[in-house]
């Protein structure tokens, strides 16, 4: 569609209407922020950010961390995809070798040796949460990572396992199967 | 050489430069809260240092105005990794941010800031040819700029400094068009004879005789100060930080100190050239001072006039959306020229017919 412009009023085009229109805009803000104490924060959080907290939304895309399945084992299998994938090289995941040691979960060949995400370089994209076939890695609600160095914002695996917790929740193989199962009825529902 | 003349000199380079400093601290105090107001938001409240606890009453409410937070920002600024990126020019990367710096403070020089103090008078330079040397160090301002854009070396800075010189250059000529009617009616280039003749009532002030020129001047004022409407040069949304976007901590603040600097020398210029400088039309105030105390009262009356520009200036950054490039083009040389020039000749018309 292409949209036709009106041709400017000499008005228009001395810029005046725009002028008086900005200055009503900007001083109904002015007044009600000054005179009446209303702010942004105020009306829709109920006060200022350290002070009141910030309440996280469900699909808040925050720090991202490696979960444990519901028996509290390592998910990952250090397929290496998330290294792959991420945008400003986030990830660094050290393999176990052909002699390190081995996954601590059944079904699993192996479990990465080392797992590191420096969260000064993480962009929070959540393209390592979505390629990861093994859904071992979530980008979770964490938003105000601070540090006093830039080694301690590198964090290991140890850190990110201990920070992302336990996800009884999604257990991928048992989706697979239901999804499997719910394609040979016909018509196909979707959950 | 004249001892006298020297001290006092020295001593009125001295208090203004303090002076300007402390209002250029302020002022991004003011734009940050004014900002913040028009935005919903209330702006730094957070500055604290030790001993604002222990000032009753009053140490809270200082906190929460922000009254502390250009200490903070100074010294941040000063203790900030001064970085210098590999691949910029040395030598003017390091000249440039002085360069953008000075010619703000120089003018202020020629501004007569109040009438007189005991038997000096209140301008650091009484120069004769005043606002021609205004115009001569203002149009400096913009190498400062263009150097810095060249010296970074890369993209986005040298767009930045391109489209400054070529701003700063065509609103240079209407500004300095916009002018002339102004000294046609005073009849001398001296500033102090440009305020002694706006005395007597408001209806003598030179924004009310022309209207049109303060009207031009006003807006090449906002696009020599790099101010928006017409911040291409920065243009934070397309070009990162503009002409300073390689530039860090002292340098950057320069930078940042010069567009300040600059806002208010050409506040200081409008408040001469159009509201009648440092009188007031009653009470007898627009007559060089006798006393200390009047004196000090025009210099009081001199910054009000300055602030309340400042002010203004402010308020439109955060009212105006930026100009394109092709429109502010179009502004400067196909409106405001031929305007300030037709200004010129009606002017001079009028004055030839009334006078004779
Ligand atoms: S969220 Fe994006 S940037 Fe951060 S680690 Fe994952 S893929 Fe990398
Ligand atoms: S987190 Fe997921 S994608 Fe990354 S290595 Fe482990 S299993 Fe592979």
């Amino acid at each position: 569609m292409i949209v036709s412009r009106k041709p400017l009023s000499l008005a228009e085009r001395f810029y005046l209407p725009a002028v008086a229109n900005g200055f009503k805009v900007t001083w109904r803000h002015f007044r009600r922020t000054v005179f009446e104490g209303k702010t942004a924060a105020g009306e829709t959080a109920g006060g200022f950010h350290p002070e009141v907290p910030w309440k996280v939304e469900p699909g808040y895309r925050g720090a991202p961390y490696l979960v444990r399945d519901q028996e509290g084992h390592t998910k990952c299998v250090s397929c290496q995809l998330c290294e792959f994938i991420c945008p400003p090289k986030a990830i660094r995941i050290t393999p176990p070798g052909p002699d390190g040691q081995a996954a601590d979960r059944k079904n699993a060949e192996k479990m990465p040796r080392d797992f590191e995400i420096n969260m000064l370089r993480c962009i929070f994209c959540g393209l390592c949460q979505e390629v990861c076939p093994e859904e071992a890695i979530f980008l979770q609600k964490d938003y105000s990572l601070s540090g006093g160095s830039r080694e301690e914002m590198i964090y290991n695996k140890e850190r990110l396992l201990a920070l992302g917790g336990t996800h009884s929740g999604t257990q991928k193989w048992k989706h697979k199967l239901e999804e499997a199962k719910a394609q040979e009825a016909f018509p196909v529902k979707t959950p | 050489m004249d001892w006298t003349f020297l001290i006092f000199t020295l001593v009125k380079i001295a208090v203004v430069f303090a002076v300007v400093m402390t209002m250029v601290a302020y002022a991004v105090l003011v734009e940050r809260k004014v900002s913040a107001f028009i935005q919903d938001r209330v702006g730094p409240n957070r500055a604290a240092p030790f001993f604002a606890r222990y000032i009753p009453f009053l140490g809270p409410r200082l906190v929460r105005w922000g009254i502390f937070q250009p200490v903070a920002d100074a010294l941040k600024a000063i203790l900030k990794e001064d970085y210098t990126p590999a691949h910029v020019r040395k030598v003017y990367f390091w000249i440039a941010p002085a360069i953008a710096m000075v010619p703000a403070l120089l003018t202020l020089a020629v501004i007569p800031f109040g009438s007189q103090i005991g038997s000096q008078k209140m301008v650091i330079a009484d120069l004769d040819v005043g606002i021609l040397y205004t115009f001569g160090i203002v149009s400096l301002g913009v190498y400062g700029i263009v150097l810095a854009g060249y010296a970074a070396n890369s993209k986005y800075p040298f767009l930045g400094g391109i489209r400054s010189s070529a701003q700063m250059i065509s609103y240079e000529i209407s500004m300095g068009l916009s002018v002339i009617p102004v000294f046609l009616l005073v009849g001398s280039l001296n500033l102090s004879d440009v305020i002694g003749n706006q005395s007597g009532s408001l209806l003598n002030w030179h924004v009310v005789k022309q209207p049109l020129a303060f009207f031009i001047f006003l807006i090449a004022a906002f696009a020599e100060t790099n101010r928006l409407p017409f911040d291409l040069p920065e243009a934070e949304t397309e070009l990162v930080g503009g002409y300073h976007t390689e530039y860090s901590s002292m340098k950057f603040a320069l930078f940042f100190l010069g567009e300040y600097a600059a806002m208010i020398s050409v506040s200081a210029m409008m408040v001469t050239l159009f509201l009648g400088g440092w009188t007031l039309p009653f009470l007898g105030l627009d007559q060089p001072a006798a006393t200390i105390g009047m004196g000090l009262v025009h210099i009081l009356i001199f910054l009000m006039k300055l602030c309340f520009l400042l002010l203004i200036i402010i308020w439109v950054r955060w009212m105006l959306p930026r100009f394109r490039y092709d429109q502010l083009m179009d502004l400067g040389w196909r409106r405001f020229i031929p305007v300030a020039l037709a200004n010129i000749i009606l002017t001079a018309a009028v004055l030839a017919f009334v006078r004779s």
